[in-house]
C-alpha cells in the first residue's frame, strides 16, 4: 500500500511524538507513506467556517500536490489538517464554478484538479483499512492489561459530511484498540469538545473541560486517555498541570497519541517518543504495565 | 366525419398570458373535424358550462374538447355537463394545455404552438372516439377489519351496529391494542382500560363481528365491492372453543418470558393472554418459549387443563371470505430507543421510552402503579422527560411531529407528581404543541398546580453517573445550561407505522409516504380513503394520532363503507382492454402480463376473454397483444397513431 503524507506544522513541531510514532507504527504494518515533496499551511479550520473562495487556496494548493503525486490517498495525521482538507474537497467538488475561479488565483500550479482526485484519509480509517487482524498480529505486548479511555475530539466527527464515525457515539478507537488488546473504558465525555482556541482567550473554559473530561476519564478507571487531535492534546494534557496546581486533589491522567500506545504495545524502539514533550508523564504507568 | 367543439379555457391568465388564444382559436377553426370553436375566460365556472352546453345543442356537436388544465381536475365536471345535454360523457375530451403548456413555458409563440398540436391531437382522438357505458357491479355488504386496536374496535363497531357484518382481524391474541397498555389518558385523566375494555367487550360480544385474533391477512384479490381475503390464523395450540379461560393452563406453565404487553418490565408465562382483560379471555402457546416445543418434555399445561383444551398439534388455519370494504387500523409502534444512543438509550437502564412509563403509571403494570425505575426499584425524585426524540429531526431520523408526544408527556409528569409528591418532573422540549380541546388548560395546570418544569431546549447527552443519570441540555429562555442528575429519563419517541405495513401496502395495493405510513386520497378532503377504492384508513397506521382523532378518522372509515353497503351496485370505468376476437389467436401473452388477472383463455373459441370488472385499463395486454387484438376502448392503437400524427404534422 503506497499513499502520500501531508504533515502539518504541528507535527513537525509540538506534536513530534504523534508524527513518528504514527509513521513507525503504519511502516511497521508494511504502508510505506511519501511526504508531500512541497505542502502548505492547510488553513486551519476555521478557514471553512466562512463562505470564501479564498480561503479554500490554501487547502487547495495542497491537494493539487497530493495529485501530482500520483496517489490517491492523502493521509493528514493532523485532525485539524484532515478536517480542514475535506471539508475543503466537500466545498469545491461537483462546482466546476469554484475551481475555475480558484484556478485564476494559483499560477504555480499547472495541474488541473476538480475535487474528486484525492482521497484525505485519517489514520484510524486507514489502520481499519490496513486490516485489524493484522494489526492484532502485529502486537506483542499482549498481556499489558491496559485500560484505556479513547477521546474523540471533534475534528474527525463533525460536521457530519467529513464524520469517520457516528458523531454522537463513535466507536473506531475501541475497536482498534480492543483488536490491540486493550481494555476499553467507556466515559461519556469522549465526544465532549475540549475548549479548543479558547485556551488562548479564556483559558478558565478550557480548564473546566479539562477537568471534567480527565475526571471522567479517571473515575470510570482509565490507565492511561489516547487521542489524536494535537491541540486536544495540549489542552488535556498541559492543562491538567495548570489543574493540579490550583487543586491538588484533581487527579491527573497520562495522555498519549493513540499510535504512541500502538507503537509501544508492537514493541517498537521507545526513542520514537519523547517523552519530555508530555507534560503528565507517562512513563510511571507505562513502566508499571511493562511497556517501558 | 364527427362534428367536434372545440372549447378553449383562459384559466384567467393562467394559461391566457403564455398562450395566444386569439391566434390559437383562428388557427384551429378549420381543422378537420372541428365544427365549432369558443374560447371563454373561465370554461369551468358556471356560465362557462351553460356555453359548453348550449353549443352542444345548437351546433349538434357529436363529441367536446375542453382545452384547458389537467383532466384530473375538471374530466369530471365537463363530462357530468356534457350527459345533461345527451352526450355520451365519453365524448368530452380534455386538452391539457395548462400543466403540460402554459405553465412550463415562458416562449409565447412556441407555447402556442405547442397548444394548438395538443389540441390537435385531441381532436384526432375524439373524432374516434365511442360511446361507452359503465360496467355495473353488485357490492357484498360485509367488511373487513384490520386491526383490533381502538381505530379498528371503533370502526368494526359503527359498521356492525349498522346491521352489516364485519371480520375484524388482530395479530395478537386479543384486541385493545396500544390504547389497552396506556394508563390515564388526556386531558380528562380517565383510566384507559376503564374506557377501552367495553368497547373490547362490546365488539367480542357483537352478532355481527367475527372476531379473528392471532390472525393476519394472508392474500387477497378482487376490487373495491368484491373482494376476495384469506386470512390466516397462526397456530394457537389452545383449542378456543373447547377453551373457558379458566388460566390453570397459565398459573401452572413454568416458562417465565418478558412480557410485551409491560414493556418488558413484567414477566409472562409461555402460554398466555397478553393481559387479564384480553378480548377473547383465551390463551395461546408462544411456541418460541415453551419447554415443550423446545426440548419435548413438560405438557404440564395439557395435564392440569380440565376441558382437553391444549392441542400441541395444532397448525395454522386458513378461512376464505368475501367482503366489499376494507379498513386498515394497523396502528404504530414506538421507535425503539436503541436509535438514541447518545441519549443512553438501550445502554443506561433507567433511559426508557413513553409506552414503557404508561406500563410503570398503569394500575395494572409491574409496579401496581408505583412508580418505580426499572434499574433498582427505587421512586425516582428527579423525572427528566425529553420530548421531539427521534421525531422532527429530518437529518437523523424522521422529520414529522409525532403528535402525541407533547400532550402524553404533560400527563406523564402530572400523573408521576400525583404518585411522588416531593417528586420533581422536568420536562425539555422545542415546542409545546397542545393543538385540541382541553388541551391547553391541561398544559397550564401541569405548570401552575403541578410544578411540572418546562425547558425550552434540546439534550445533548445523557450519562450514568453512579446511580445518577446525568442529563446535560441548554434551557435557550435563560440561555443557560443545565444539568440535572436525574432518577430515570424517559424518551418521548417517535412513532412509526407498525411493523409489517409495507408487506401489507404491497398485499392491499395501496401506497406509503416516504415516512413509512399510509397514504391518503386526499390530505384534505379524503383523508380516510386510500387511492385504491374500497379500502380505507384509520389511526395511527395513516399518520401520528391521539385517541380522539383516530376514533373520530375511524368512525369516519365506517360512514364511507355504509356508503358503499347503501348503493344497489357499483360502477365501473368502461374503460376497459377488450378483445378482438377476429384477431385473437389466443397465445395468452396477454394473461402473463395482466396484473389484475382479468384475463383467461376461452378453450371452445379458441380466444381470450376479459373480466370487465377485473380489468383496471392499465394497458399492459395491449402492448404485449402481437396481433392487435388487445385494443383499449377509446384509446385504439388508431387513436394513438393519429394523435401522434397529427402532433408531429407540419
Amino acid at each position: 500500500m503506497q499513499l502520500s503524507y501531508y504533515p502539518g506544522c504541528t507535527l513537525k513541531t509540538d506534536a513530534k511524538n504523534f508524527e513518528k510514532s504514527a509513521l513507525a507504527v503504519l511502516e511497521h504494518l508494511g504502508v510505506s507513506v511519501d511526504e508531500l515533496a512541497d505542502w502548505y499551511c492547510c488553513g486551519v479550520c476555521f478557514s471553512q467556517t466562512r463562505d470564501n473562495l479564498m480561503q479554500q487556496i490554501a487547502p487547495v494548493r495542497t491537494l493539487v500536490k497530493a495529485k501530482e503525486s500520483g496517489n490517491r490517498q492523502l493521509l493528514a495525521l493532523c485532525t485539524m489538517c484532515y478536517n480542514t482538507l475535506k471539508r475543503s474537497i466537500e466545498f469545491i467538488k461537483d462546482d466546476a464554478e469554484k475551481m475555475e475561479t480558484i484556478h485564476q488565483f494559483m499560477d504555480l500550479e499547472t495541474t488541473q484538479f476538480y475535487g474528486n482526485e484525492v482521497d484525505v484519509v485519517d489514520i484510524l480509517t486507514l489502520i481499519k483499512q490496513i486490516g485489524l487482524e493484522k494489526l492484532k498480529n502485529s502486537i506483542v505486548k499482549t498481556d499489558a492489561g491496559l485500560k484505556i479511555a479513547s477521546y474523540y475530539g471533534c475534528m474527525l466527527l463533525r460536521p457530519k459530511e467529513i464524520a469517520i464515525d457516528s458523531p454522537d457515539d463513535p466507536v473506531i478507537m475501541e475497536e482498534i484498540l480492543a483488536s490491540a488488546g486493550c481494555e476499553n473504558v467507556y466515559f461519556p465525555f469522549r465526544t465532549e469538545c475540549c475548549g479548543s482556541y479558547q485556551i488562548v482567550n479564556e483559558p478558565e473554559i478550557v480548564k473546566d473541560r479539562t477537568r471534567k473530561i480527565v475526571g471522567s476519564a479517571v473515575k470510570n478507571g482509565a490507565d492511561l486517555m489516547v487521542m489524536l487531535c494535537p491541540l486536544c492534546y495540549f489542552n488535556l494534557d498541559e492543562i491538567q498541570q495548570d489543574i493540579q496546581k490550583e487543586d491538588k486533589s484533581f487527579q491527573t491522567i497520562p495522555v498519549l497519541y493513540i499510535t504512541q500506545l500502538l507503537a509501544l504495545l508492537m514493541g517498537l524502539k521507545p526513542d520514537i517518543h519523547d517523552f519530555s514533550l508530555h507534560s503528565i508523564d507517562p512513563r510511571p504507568v507505562l513502566k508499571m504495565k511493562g511497556l517501558l | 366525419m364527427k362534428k367536434i367543439g372545440v372549447f378553449v379555457c383562459h384559466c384567467g391568465i393562467n394559461i391566457a398570458s403564455t398562450v395566444d388564444i386569439p391566434k390559437l382559436v383562428e388557427d384551429l377553426k378549420n381543422y378537420p373535424g372541428v365544427a365549432y370553436i369558443q374560447d371563454y375566460k373561465y370554461m369551468c365556472s358556471d356560465p362557462g358550462q351553460t356555453l359548453v352546453k348550449e353549443k352542444i345543442k345548437s351546433e349538434k356537436l357529436d363529441a367536446i374538447v375542453v382545452a384547458a388544465c389537467s383532466p384530473t381536475l375538471h374530466e369530471n365536471t365537463f363530462r357530468m355537463a356534457v350527459q345533461t345535454v345527451d352526450m355520451n360523457p365519453y365524448n368530452c375530451e380534455i386538452a391539457n394545455i395548462r400543466e403540460q403548456c402554459s405553465w412550463v413555458h415562458k416562449n409565447i409563440t412556441e407555447a402556442t404552438e405547442k397548444a394548438k398540436r395538443i389540441i390537435k391531437s385531441v381532436v384526432e382522438k375524439a373524432l374516434l372516439d365511442e360511446d361507452l357505458e359503465p360496467v355495473k357491479v353488485p357490492v357484498t355488504r360485509k367488511a373487513l377489519v384490520l386491526g383490533g386496536g381502538i381505530a379498528g374496535i371503533q370502526s368494526a363497531l359503527s359498521i356492525a351496529n349498522s346491521g352489516y357484518d364485519v371480520i375484524l382481524v388482530e395479530r395478537q391474541s386479543s384486541i385493545g391494542g396500544r390504547m389497552a397498555q396506556l394508563s390515564e389518558t388526556f386531558p380528562t385523566l380517565d383510566c384507559s382500560q376503564c374506557i377501552l375494555t367495553p368497547k373490547m367487550v362490546d365488539a367480542g360480544q357483537h352478532e355481527n363481528i367475527r372476531l379473528m385474533t392471532y390472525s393476519e391477512l394472508e392474500d387477497i384479490s378482487g376490487f373495491v365491492g368484491n373482494f376476495k381475503v384469506k386470512i390466516k390464523q397462526k397456530a394457537k395450540y389452545v383449542n378456543w372453543d373447547k377453551c373457558t379461560g379458566c388460566g390453570l393452563c397459565i398459573e401452572k406453565c413454568p416458562k417465565k418470558v418478558p412480557s410485551e404487553f409491560d414493556q418488558g418490565l413484567g414477566k409472562r408465562k409461555a402460554v398466555y393472554t397478553p393481559f387479564p382483560q384480553a378480548v377473547p379471555n383465551k390463551p395461546v402457546i408462544d411456541c418460541e418459549n415453551c419447554t415443550y416445543f423446545k426440548t419435548g418434555k413438560c405438557r404440564l399445561c395439557e395435564k392440569v387443563c380440565p376441558f382437553d383444551a391444549i392441542d400441541f398439534n395444532e397448525t395454522e388455519s386458513f378461512i376464505e371470505e368475501e367482503v366489499g370494504a376494507i379498513v386498515v387500523a394497523t396502528g404504530y409502534d414506538v421507535y425503539p430507543v436503541l436509535n438514541m444512543s447518545e441519549y443512553g438509550g438501550g445502554k443506561i437502564p433507567d433511559v426508557i421510552d413513553g409506552l414503557t412509563f404508561e406500563r410503570i403509571l398503569s394500575a395494572s403494570g409491574p409496579s401496581g402503579g408505583e412508580v418505580r425505575r426499572p434499574s433498582d426499584g427505587k421512586i425516582p425524585k428527579e423525572i427528566v422527560f425529553i420530548k421531539c426524540v427521534g421525531s422532527r429531526d429530518p437529518e437523523n431520523h424522521y422529520p414529522y411531529c409525532s403528535k402525541i408526544c407533547c400532550m402524553y408527556t404533560t400527563k406523564h409528569a402530572m400523573l408521576y407528581k400525583h404518585r411522588v409528591h416531593d417528586g420533581q418532573p422536568y420536562i425539555f422540549y422545542m415546542d409545546v404543541r397542545a393543538g385540541g380541546k382541553g388541551y391547553e388548560e391541561f398544559y397550564q395546570r401541569a405548570q401552575e398546580e403541578d410544578k411540572v418544569v418546562f425547558l425550552r431546549g434540546k439534550v445533548s447527552k445523557v450519562y450514568q453517573d453512579d446511580d445518577k443519570v446525568v442529563v446535560c441540555g441548554i434551557d435557550t429562555l435563560s440561555g443557560s445550561n443545565v444539568e440535572i442528575r436525574a432518577d430515570l429519563v424517559v424518551l418521548a419517541m417517535a412513532i412509526r407505522p407498525s411493523k409489517g405495513i409495507e408487506e401489507l401496502a404491497q398485499l392491499l395495493k395501496i401506497s406509503i409516504d416516504q415516512n413509512g405510513f399510509l397514504t391518503e386520497a386526499h390530505p384534505k378532503l379524503r383523508p380516510v380513503e386510500s387511492l385504491s377504492a374500497g379500502i380505507y384508513l384509520a389511526g395511527c397506521a395513516q399518520a401520528p394520532k391521539d385517541i380522539p382523532d383516530t376514533v373520530a378518522q375511524a368512525t369516519a372509515t365506517a360512514a364511507m363503507v355504509l356508503n358503499l353497503f347503501s348503493r344497489e351496485y357499483l360502477l365501473h370505468e368502461p374503460i376497459i382492454t377488450g378483445v378482438d376476437e377476429e384477431l385473437c389467436s389466443g397465445c395468452g401473452l396477454c394473461i402473463a402480463v395482466c396484473p389484475y388477472d382479468a384475463r383467461k383463455t376461452n378453450r371452445e373459441k379458441g380466444v381470450v376473454e376479459v373480466n370487465e370488472i377485473l380489468c383496471e385499463a392499465c394497458g399492459a395486454c395491449a402492448a404485449a397483444c402481437p396481433s392487435g387484438a388487445a385494443q383499449q376502448r377509446n384509446f385504439t392503437d388508431t387513436q394513438f397513431s393519429n394523435m401522434v400524427k397529427a402532433i408531429l404534422a407540419e
